[in-house]
């Protein structure tokens, strides 16, 4: 909804093959065990990182960051990542439910003040390699990370109706 | 809601929000820490921790009440994804229990047997979301008034008969394309007739859908059932007795999962819907007695 109103058109990839002329990618939230199981099923880990390779840009939000990441701290045993971005991030980092909170956030590069961050049983980013840019921290945590046409966020601009996250990875990630 | 520092825990959006992260994925009751694990690893999006499923609370009869914490700790020990549990209609010491124990969500359920019969409980007084059940628009807008953050249509639990489960979803939605032709001045009508709020009957003939996610429930029982149920237009599915009362609850499990997903990909379906072992045994509505219908529970 928010890429509609930006002037894109989005599809909703249930298979590798809807993959095949993206400009860009958004690993959505939700349960990465579950999004996880489903990708591996239907052969996507190597289906993205072959179209990566081939230009097209990929977003993580929450569950996304974490398939998208080098390396998962409390990860389930048999769970596999994309291993994309030179990422450290731990799941559940901040608790339960109950636990999920809003916070606003500063992410480089995105104008206009601070954005509404909506953590949902969300990670953080515990650690970066050298290659990637810290965009946005929250309480002595990254929450946003981006490494050349890669982006990651712990917390979700989708839930926010701002589109300025959104406009930041058209603009700023895919291409770069 | 309740604010430290930059942050603020319990809002609305947060609320809402976990819902809209379960979207298009199969919420499944589970009896203990095995069974939680089983569901896990099928890709289930989330679990809810009951004492038995609906077949068994049927077949037994009596009052069924909360699970014993005990079965819910030991579920939110089991796994990673969010944990469900479900509270009687109306018994507010109940949800409180439950979001003690740190689950992730509560459903104040039909399936057990209330324990106000004119009351929901307060959902605003609550920081962990509550889903509710509803058969047609003016049930779930009564609801998300009290605060549910998500609603699902009921159906009828443990019958592995999906019948109630359409005619639940087809009411809600004929109900939404009805406020959506109406004049502004016929919404006050329209609400007195549904016995909801005018503000939500108003958003909703305004935007032509519900403001939270609603799931499908009561009676799921095959791949082909739940993508049904995702075609005619719910976000997602429960699946109760459906699984653990099944031949192979794993294999079910999976391929439940699957259809979800490829909701309207028969080729998928027909594939995952193969060998399965027996389906949990229906039950026929007209054969259960007006008192037993769960679904009548709730105002």
């Amino acid at each position: 909804m928010t890429l509609e109103a930006l002037g894109v058109s989005g599809v909703a990839v249930r298979l590798p093959e809807q993959m095949n002329d993206l400009s860009g990618l958004i690993i959505p939230g939700g349960e990465s065990t579950a999004i996880g199981k489903l990708m591996r099923t239907y052969g996507f880990y190597d289906a993205i990182r072959q179209q990566h390779g081939a230009g097209m840009a990929v977003w993580g939000t929450c569950a996304g960051a974490i398939l998208m990441a080098r390396e998962v701290l409390d990860a389930l045993p048999d769970q596999e990542e994309l291993g994309l971005m030179d990422l450290a991030v731990r799941r559940n980092a901040y608790g339960r439910q109950v636990d999920s909170f809003e916070a606003d956030v500063e992410v480089r590069g995105v104008e206009g003040g601070p954005f509404t961050g909506v953590f949902i049983r969300a990670p953080w980013i515990e650690s970066v390699g050298d290659g990637v840019d810290v965009l946005a921290s929250h309480d002595g945590h990254i929450v946003a990370a981006q490494e050349g046409d890669l982006m990651a966020t712990t917390f979700h601009p989708e839930l926010t109706g701002d589109p300025r996250v959104h406009r930041y990875f058209l603009d700023s990630v895919i291409g770069a | 809601m309740s604010e430290s520092g930059s942050t603020t825990t319990g809002t609305g959006r947060v609320k809402t929000g976990l819902a809209e992260m379960l979207k298009g994925g199969v919420i499944m009751d589970v009896v203990n820490a095995e069974q939680a694990k089983i569901a896990e690893d099928a890709g289930a999006v989330a679990v809810m921790a009951l004492e038995r499923v609906p077949a068994d609370i049927r077949a037994s009869g009596g009052v069924a009440r909360m699970a014993d914490p005990t079965i819910v700790e030991q579920v939110v020990a089991a796994v990673s994804i969010p944990v469900m549990a479900k509270c009687r209609i109306g018994h507010f010491v109940e949800a409180q229990v439950l979001q003690s124990l740190g689950v992730d969500y509560i459903d104040e359920s039909e399936v057990l047997t209330p324990v106000d019969e004119e009351h929901h409980v307060n959902k605003w007084d609550f920081a962990v979301p509550f889903v509710c059940g509803c058969r047609n628009l003016g049930e779930a807008l009564r609801r998300i008034a009290e605060g549910a953050a998500m609603v699902r249509t009921k159906g009828e639990p443990g019958t592995g008969n999906v019948v109630e489960a359409v005619r639940h979803i087809r009411t809600v939605h004929d109900e939404i394309a009805w406020l959506k032709g109406l004049r502004p001045e016929q919404l006050f009508t329209a609400a007195k007739d549904l016995q909801a709020p005018y503000d939500l009957v108003k958003w909703i003939a305004e935007n032509g859908k519900l403001p939270v996610v609603n799931f499908s429930a009561g009676g799921i029982a095959t791949p082909a059932d739940a993508a049904l149920m995702m075609q005619l237009g719910c976000d997602g599915v429960f699946v109760g007795s459906g699984i653990f009362k099944s031949g192979d609850p794993s294999k079910r499990a999976k391929a439940i999962v699957e259809a979800t997903t490829h909701f309207e990909d028969a080729e998928i379906i027909a594939r995952v819907s193969r060998n399965l072992g027996e389906a949990m045994v229906g039950i026929n509505i007209s054969d259960i007695p007006d008192a037993e219908r769960m679904q009548e529970r709730g105002w």
